[in-house]
């Protein structure tokens, strides 16, 4: 058993200021459980998101050591114990209090993408027929617990706050899952250009990087509805060949 | 109250991070800086670039130009005289406008020559920014136009590859079937590009990534899973062609300058 020094930021949106505590660490413990035994015997108020304790529920989003993680996935082992372990809050988010955000933008802004609009039923019971090589692609973007860490590490948000803007890493990946499924017909580049500025992207992956889900945000999302949008404004050859094939 | 108004800004290079997250950038922005320097001194040579049946892939194909492989003879009379002439001014342009709107590349010097941001979860030197949304940035989106000369070239790549298994023999002037080193690193080299080429985001989405349905496109599905495939470590490619490509003319280049020695295999 091993004694560790935490720096837990604790304040709320007024401000705040990282508090030191000490815990003991054994086998197998994650930095949520260190936490627990922080908030049981030295900050009963101390104020942490958190439901599942198994990286399903998307909860308990934090910052270890300047790096956005879940902190029921972390573990203790992974970090360097040798000097203060440093917990703070989402940056990309306003502080209620201690760890926890309020990430309600997330969900106004996911209220604005337009929603699934699927083809007129293939049998005449209502039902539709799919193909597994059809929907393999968007059953990756299924994945996402909404945790927002993608959100939290994305620059455009965490840096230059232009969420009525840019609607976000997360919400992209909504949105392919949407766009690229095989029923669907809706058309949401236009949106995606202009109100939700998937232009503010700069492909530089941090998203990826974090995703505790593994999704290929950046490659596998992302860049795909970038060219979607190419094909539809960007693209001049694209457009002529449209105009004699008569697509538009 | 709005809801950013709480959040707070990073200072440039701010962060809480522990690890060395400055090593990638660093090595990145070194790497490219080589390669930078490195080729516009090569390009601007506009001399031995060519070797025996070998031509440095920075002048090639060979437009106009003074060795045997020039596809339209020596330098045009219209070239204006103030102008620097070097064959590889005439080509160079697609490469690397290929490589500059590359998704890969983009990510990487924003990051490591622009601080957009300096590495993930690090403060940016500017607070203004605009990403990609408007001019000039929005400009990257010409990528699959340059995908489109890029993939031409890979053409002549490998007929360059072919060029150079024949060698003329000085003494009779008559071509023979052979094998040389340069051989290897042209053919080395043309399967890397091809590598980073076929990955290609664009390529990716011209393929089959714009529909949503793949069930009864056989063809398609597989053309888009191979694409898919390369692209996976499109990162990896990108770097591995750089730098054989540019070893490719550094060979080519001290084999003309009797530097080094091209050993024949066969
Ligand atoms: S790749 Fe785009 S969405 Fe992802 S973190 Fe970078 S800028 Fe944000
Ligand atoms: S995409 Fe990944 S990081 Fe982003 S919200 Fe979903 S699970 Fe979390
Ligand atoms: S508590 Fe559910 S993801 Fe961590
Ligand atoms: S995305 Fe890298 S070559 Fe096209």
């Amino acid at each position: 058993m091993a004694s560790v020094t935490f720096k837990v930021w604790r304040g709320n949106k007024e401000g705040g200021e990282f508090k030191e505590y000490s815990t003991d660490i054994t086998e197998g413990m994650v930095v949520l459980d260190a936490l627990f035994q922080i908030q049981a015997d030295a900050a009963n108020d101390l104020a942490i998101r958190w439901n599942c304790k198994a990286g399903k529920c998307g909860s308990c989003s934090a910052e270890v050591n300047g790096y956005p993680r879940l902190l029921c996935m972390t573990r203790m082992s992974s970090l360097p114990q040798d000097r203060p372990v440093k917990i703070e809050p989402m940056k990309s988010f306003p502080v209620i209090k201690d760890l926890v955000c309020d990430v309600s933008w997330n969900y106004e802004a996911k209220k604005r993408i337009k929603k699934f609009k699927p083809r007129k039923p293939d049998a005449a019971d209502g039902t539709w027929r799919m193909q597994q090589e059809d929907v393999d692609r968007v059953q990756e973007f299924r994945k996402c617990i909404e945790c927002f860490l993608c959100q939290d590490v994305c620059h455009v948000l965490r840096e230059h706050h232009l969420h009525e803007n840019f609607i976000g890493p997360s919400l992209l990946v909504y949105t392919a899952a949407l766009e690229m499924h095989p029923l669907d017909v809706e058309d949401r580049t236009e949106d995606l250009r202009k109100h939700q500025g998937i232009g503010y992207c700069n492909i530089t992956k941090c998203c990826t990087n974090v995703c505790p889900e593994n999704i290929t945000i950046t490659d596998n999302a992302i860049i795909p509805l970038k060219e979607r949008l190419v094909d539809k404004f960007y693209d001049p050859l694209k457009k002529i060949l449209n105009l004699f094939s008569g697509k538009s | 109250m709005a809801y950013t108004d709480t959040l707070q800004r990073s200072s440039f290079g701010q962060t809480e991070r522990q690890d060395s997250w400055w090593i990638q950038p660093l090595a990145i922005f070194l790497g490219f800086s080589a390669f930078i320097i490195y080729s516009t001194w090569a390009a601007f040579q506009g001399d031995n670039y060519h070797f025996g049946p070998y031509l440095s892939p920075f002048y090639s194909p060979e437009i106009f130009g003074d060795s045997s492989h020039s596809l339209f003879g020596p330098k045009p009379g219209w070239w204006p005289l103030w102008l620097p002439f070097s064959p590889a001014f005439l080509i160079l342009w697609v490469p690397v406008g290929f490589r500059l709107t590359c998704y890969y590349y983009r990510g990487a010097y924003y990051k490591a020559f622009w601080g957009d941001p300096p590495a993930c979860a690090v403060g940016e030197p500017r607070k203004k920014y605009r990403g990609e949304a408007s001019f000039p940035l929005i400009i990257q989106n010409i990528h699959r136009y340059f995908l489109y000369l890029a993939l031409m070239l890979i053409i002549f790549l490998t007929y360059d590859v072919w060029n150079a298994l024949w060698f003329v023999d000085p003494a009779t002037g008559q071509k023979s079937f052979g094998l040389g080193i340069g051989t290897f690193v042209l053919a080395a080299n043309v399967t890397l590009l091809s590598c980073y080429t076929l990955g290609c985001h664009s390529l990716r989405h011209l393929v089959g990534g714009f529909m949503d349905k793949f069930s009864g496109s056989p063809v398609r599905l597989k053309t888009y899973q191979c694409v898919s495939c390369l692209n996976k470590r499109h990162m990896f490619w990108a770097w591995m062609s750089l730098i054989v490509v540019g070893f490719s003319d550094i060979y080519i280049r001290l084999c003309a300058m009797g530097i080094w020695t091209d050993w024949r295999i066969l």
